[in-house]
C-alpha cells in the first residue's frame, strides 16, 4: 500500500515537473482564501490524536502485544493518504485556507487577538507533510521490530509519543496562523523531550532529555517574542494576511513596514530565526541534537534527523517574507548555517560511534540548509531538507539495526566487515546508497542535487566565502561518512569470534545507547540480523531517496511546490539574468555541479584510502598529527571543540554558583532569619506570658485589675502627655 | 406636701466625697479580693466593689439630676442578688467536691 502511495507520488511528480510554469522570480504567490469542503484535511491531526488516545488505553489495559505499534502505523499510514489525496485533489496553483473551528478570539478595549484553528494548504505544507507523514509510517513500522523487546506498557508509551509527534508536527506544519505553529512547535519539543527520556532510568538519556528540553527553551522564547511583536506590529498572526501585508509591493514593503515599526519590527526576524536556531540544532543552540541520540534510533531518525529538526527552515521558509523586514537578517542566517556546517563536520570527523557522526552530520547538513535559506534559496534549502530526510533516516534506521543486532555496539573501531555477514545485506547497501547521498556523489544520489542548489547559489548570491565553505564541508562530509561504511560494513571477514567480540553490553555500557532489549537478549552473544519489518522499510524509504532524485532538479517538481508557497521569493536564482554568451564559470549553477562532485569525490577517496585499502593508515595518521604541532586541533575535534565545556564554564558554573548562592541565601537568611524568626516570635510570646495562666483566681483579678489601671493610666495620661508636647512645639 | 428634711452634713457633701468612698470601697473589695483565699470572703469583696460601683452611680445620679443612674442601681442590686444566689450555690457544690473554702485547691486550670 505504501509502495504504491509512493509510486503516485513520483508519477504525480513527473507530470507537474513538465507541466511546471516557472519562469519568473518575483516575490509573488498566491495568497490563501478560506476554503470549504476540504474539511477532511483536519484528519491529518485528528488520526495522530486517536492513534495517541488509544495508545493510552492500551497501556491502561496493559496490553502486552504489538497492537499499539500496528494501530499507530495504521493511523499514520491513513494520514498519509489523506495528505496524498490533499496533494492530489488540491490545488497547488491557489492555496486555501481550511477554517476547522474558532481557537482563540480575544478582545478588549482596543485590541483584539484571534488565532482561528484553521490549516494552511498550499504546496509548501503538503511538501512538508508528504515527508513528515509517509517518513512517520515507515519509521513505526520500523519501531515495530526495533522495540518489540519491550513490549508492554514502555512499547505503548514509545507510540503513544510518536503519536503525540505527528499531531504536533502536524500543527506546526499545517497550522494557518503562528500561533498554531508555535503550539506545534512546543508539541514537537515536548515530544522530543519524552522520547529521548524514553529510557528514563538511565542518567545519561535524562540528561539529554532535559538538556534537548532547555536549549530548546531558549530558542523558543525568541518565537515567541518573534510572535508577540509581529502580533503588536502587523495586528494578525495569519499567515495569508500577514503575507498579504508584506507583499503588497514586495521587498519594497517590507523596509517601508520595517522603517515604520522601527526596531521592534527590524528585530522580528531575528527573533524567528532564534527559535529556528534552536529547534533546527544551529550555532549557539546545536550542543542538544548530538546528546538527543539516547533517545531510541527510530527516534533519532524520526524526529532528530529527518522531520523535527526540519521545522527550523519550515518556520523561516514560511516566514520567508518577514525576513527581509532587515536587510542583515538573510546574511546572518546564512553565516551561522554555514559555519554549523564547518564545525559540526570536523566534529563528525572526529567521532568513533557512528550515530554520533550522524548525529553531527545531521546538524552539518542543517547548517547547508540553512545557509539556503540565508542565500536566498528557499528552493535549496527545501530540496536539501526533502532528500536529506530521506537519506538520513536510511542512515540512522541502519545504524540503529546495527546497534540492535549487535547489542548496542556502535564504536567503528570495533565493528567491521559486516558485507560478508550472513542476513545484513539490506543493511549494508541501502547504509551504503544513503551515504552516497550524504557524500553527495554525482548523477546518482540525491544529496548530490539538492546541496548543488544551496552551494551554487551561495556563489550566485555573491557569497564566494561561504559557498568555499560549503565545499569544504562537503569534502569533510565524504570522508566522514565513508570512514563510517569503509570501517563498519568492509575489512576483513569476521568470523563467528570476531562477532561475538564485537557485541556490545548494552546493559551497562554508558557510552553504549541502550536500546530496546529485554533481558532475553543479553545472553545472546551472537550479533542478530534485522528481520522483514527493518528490511523492508530499509528499502522502501532507499528508493524514496532514489525517487526523490527525480523531483530535485531545476524546473522539478519540488522547485514548482516550494514556487508556490510563502518561500516563492526564493525560488529561482540570479543567474537567470545572465548573457548567453556568458562564460563557463559565470554560472554557478553549471560548474557546480563538476567541483562539488569533485570534492565529494576526493573526500571520497581519502575515506578509502584510509579506511578501506589501508585500514591501520588512519591510526598512524591520527599518531602522526598528534605528534605535530596540529595536536591540539586534532584533541579539540575529538573533545567536539569544547563547545559543552565552555557552555559548561560560561553559562552552567555561573548560573549553578549564582544557584547556590541563593539557595544559601534562602536557606540561612530567609529561612532561618525571617521565616522560622517570625514563626519563633508569637511562640516566644506565648512562653513568656503562659505563666500568667496559673490557675490562681487572686493573680487572674490581679492582672485584670493592674491591666484596668493600665488602660485607665492611658487614657487619663496620655492626653497630657499630648498636651505638654503640642504646648512645647 | 412637706418638704423633706434632709440633715446639715448632707448638704455640705459634694459629689466628690461619694466618689471617694466609692473608691476606698472598690480598693478595699478588690485588695480583699486579691489577697484573701476563702471563697465566701472573696465572694464577699466582689459585693463590696459592687456596692462601690452603685455608690458612685447613685451619686452621679443626683449630681446630674437624672434618675437613670438610680435606676441603673436598682438594675444592678437585683443581679448581684441573683448572681449571689448562683455564686454561693457554686461554693457549695465546689465544697461539697473538696471539703474546704480555699480557693487556691481550685488551681488546676493552668498552663503545664
Amino acid at each position: 500500500m505504501i509502495g504504491s502511495h509512493l509510486l503516485s507520488v513520483l508519477l504525480a511528480a513527473g507530470d507537474t515537473a513538465h507541466a511546471s510554469d516557472h519562469g519568473h522570480h518575483s516575490a509573488h504567490f498566491p495568497v490563501a482564501l478560506p476554503t470549504e469542503g476540504l474539511g477532511y484535511a483536519g484528519l491529518v491531526l485528528a488520526l495522530p490524536l486517536i492513534a495517541m488516545i488509544l495508545n493510552g488505553v492500551y497501556a491502561i489495559s496493559g496490553v502486552r502485544s504489538k497492537l499499539p505499534a500496528w494501530t499507530t502505523v495504521a493511523c499514520l499510514g491513513t494520514a498519509f493518504a489523506v495528505v496524498l489525496n490533499l496533494y492530489l485533489k488540491a490545488d497547488i496553483e491557489h492555496p486555501v485556507v481550511v477554517p476547522l473551528f474558532e481557537w482563540i478570539n480575544l478582545s478588549w478595549g482596543t485590541g483584539a487577538i484571534s488565532a482561528p484553528f484553521g490549516l494552511y494548504l498550499d504546496s509548501l505544507t503538503l511538501l512538508w507533510m508528504l515527508f513528515v507523514t509517509g517518513l512517520g509510517t515507515l519509521i513505526a513500522l520500523y519501531a515495530s521490530e526495533y522495540m518489540e523487546s519491550d513490549v508492554g506498557p514502555a512499547y505503548c508509551r514509545f507510540f503513544g509519543g510518536v503519536s503525540i509527534f505527528l499531531l504536533a508536527m502536524g500543527c506546526l506544519v499545517m497550522g494557518d496562523n503562528l500561533l498554531t505553529l508555535y503550539l506545534g512547535w512546543e508539541g514537537v519539543g515536548f515530544a522530543s523531550y519524552m522520547l529521548i527520556g524514553y529510557h528514563f532510568t538511565k542518567p545519561s538519556a535524562v540528561a539529554a532529555a532535559k538538556k534537548a528540553f532547555i536549549v530548546n527553551r531558549i530558542g523558543d522564547l525568541g518565537l515567541a517574542l518573534g510572535i508577540y511583536l509581529t502580533w503588536l506590529h502587523f495586528g494578525t498572526l495569519e499567515y495569508s494576511k500577514l503575507f498579504e501585508m508584506l507583499q503588497a509591493d514586495g521587498a519594497m514593503a517590507a523596509a517601508q513596514q520595517a522603517m515604520a515599526g522601527g526596531w521592534e519590527v527590524a528585530i522580528i526576524p531575528f527573533l524567528l530565526m532564534a527559535g529556528a536556531f534552536g529547534k533546527s540544532a544551529q550555532l549557539p543552540f546545536y550542543i542538544w541534537l548530538p546528546d538527543a541520540m539516547e533517545g531510541p534510533t527510530p527516534v533519532s531518525a524520526l524526529i532528530h534527523a529527518a522531520t523535527m529538526v526540519t521545522a527550523g527552515v519550515y518556520l523561516l521558509v514560511r516566514t520567508f517574507p518577514m525576513l527581509e523586514l532587515h536587510p542583515a537578517a538573510a546574511p546572518t542566517v546564512a553565516w551561522v548555517g554555514g559555519a554549523t556546517a564547518l564545525l559540526a563536520a570536523t566534529i563528525g570527523m572526529a567521532q568513533y560511534d557512528i550515530k554520533r557522526v550522524m548525529a553531527y552530520s545531521t546538524v552539518s547538513q542543517l547548517g547547508y540548509m540553512f545557509m539556503g535559506v540565508g542565500v536566498l534559496s528557499t528552493f535549496g534549502a527545501a530540496a536539501h531538507v526533502f532528500t536529506h530526510a530521506f537519506f538520513k533516516a536510511v542512515l540512522f534506521l541502519t545504524c540503529g539495526a546495527i546497534m540492535h543486532g549487535f547489542a548496542g555496539q556502535l564504536d567503528l573501531r570495533v565493528l567491521r566487515g559486516l558485507r560478508h555477514v550472513k542476513g545484513w545485506r539490506i543493511v549494508v547497501w541501502t547504509m551504503f546508497y544513503a551515504s552516497l547521498c550524504l557524500a553527495g556523489f554525482p548523477i546518482i544520489s540525491s544529496g548530490y542535487w539538492s546541496k548543488d542548489v544551496i552551494l551554487a547559489e551561495a556563489f550566485a548570491n555573491g557569497r564566494p566565502i561561504l559557498g568555499g565553505i560549503g565545499l569544504l564541508t562537503a569534502g569533510l562530509t565524504a570522508y566522514y561518512t565513508f570512514r563510517v561504511w569503509f570501517r563498519v560494513c568492509c575489512g576483513p571477514k569476521p568470523d563467528d569470534h570476531d562477532l561475538a567480540k564485537m557485541m556490545g553490553d548494552d546493559h551497562h555500557g554508558d557510552d553504549h545507547h541502550d536500546e530496546g532489549h529485554g533481558e532475553e537478549d543479553h545472553h545472546h552473544h551472537m550479533p542478530h540480523a534485522p528481520k522483514w519489518a527493518v528490511n523492508l522499510v530499509l528499502s522502501v524509504i532507499s528508493l524514496a531517496a532514489i525517487g526523490s532524485i527525480l523531483l530535485v532538479p531545476e524546473h522539478g517538481w519540488l522547485e514548482h511546490m516550494v514556487a508556490k508557497s510563502s518561500g516563492a521569493g526564493g525560488v529561482g536564482a540570479n543567474h537567470h539574468d545572465l548573457p548567453a554568451d556568458a562564460g563557463f564559470w559565470a554560472d554557478p549553477h553549471g560548474w557546480m555541479k563538476y567541483v562539488a562532485s569533485t570534492v565529494g569525490l576526493l573526500g571520497m577517496a581519502v575515506a578509502a584510502w584510509l579506511h578501506l585499502f589501508n585500514r591501520s593508515a588512519a591510526d598512524r595518521l591520527r599518531a602522526t598529527l598528534l605528534a605535530s604541532p596540529l595536536k591540539a586541533v586534532v584533541r579539540a575535534m575529538e573533545n567536539k571543540w569544547y563547545v559543552d565545556e565552555l557552555y559548561n564554564a560560561l553559562i552552567r558554573m555561573p548560573l549553578k554558583i549564582k544557584g547556590h548562592a541563593l539557595h544559601m541565601l534562602d536557606r540561612y537568611v530567609l529561612d532561618i532569619l525571617v521565616v522560622d524568626g517570625l514563626g519563633r516570635l508569637p511562640k516566644m510570646i506565648g512562653r513568656t506570658l503562659s505563666p500568667l495562666q496559673n490557675g490562681v483566681l487572686q493573680s487572674y483579678a490581679a492582672s485584670m485589675a493592674g491591666g484596668v489601671i493600665l488602660i485607665a493610666l492611658l487614657i487619663l495620661v496620655l492626653p497630657m502627655l499630648l498636651d505638654l508636647l503640642g504646648g512645647a512645639a | 406636701m412637706a418638704e423633706a428634711v434632709v440633715p446639715e452634713v448632707f448638704g455640705q457633701l459634694a459629689l466628690g466625697h461619694y466618689l471617694i468612698l466609692s473608691a476606698f470601697l472598690f480598693a478595699i473589695g478588690l485588695a480583699g479580693f486579691v489577697t484573701r483565699r476563702n471563697m465566701i470572703v472573696m465572694f464577699l469583696c466582689t459585693e463590696l466593689m459592687f456596692q462601690a460601683a452603685v455608690i458612685a452611680l447613685a451619686a452621679f445620679g443626683r449630681f446630674h439630676l437624672d434618675l437613670s443612674g438610680q435606676v441603673m442601681v436598682i438594675f444592678v442590686l437585683t443581679i448581684a442578688a441573683a448572681e449571689a444566689a448562683l455564686a454561693l450555690g457554686l461554693v457549695v457544690l465546689l465544697f461539697k467536691r473538696q471539703p474546704t473554702l480555699d480557693a487556691e485547691v481550685w488551681s488546676e486550670m493552668r498552663d503545664v
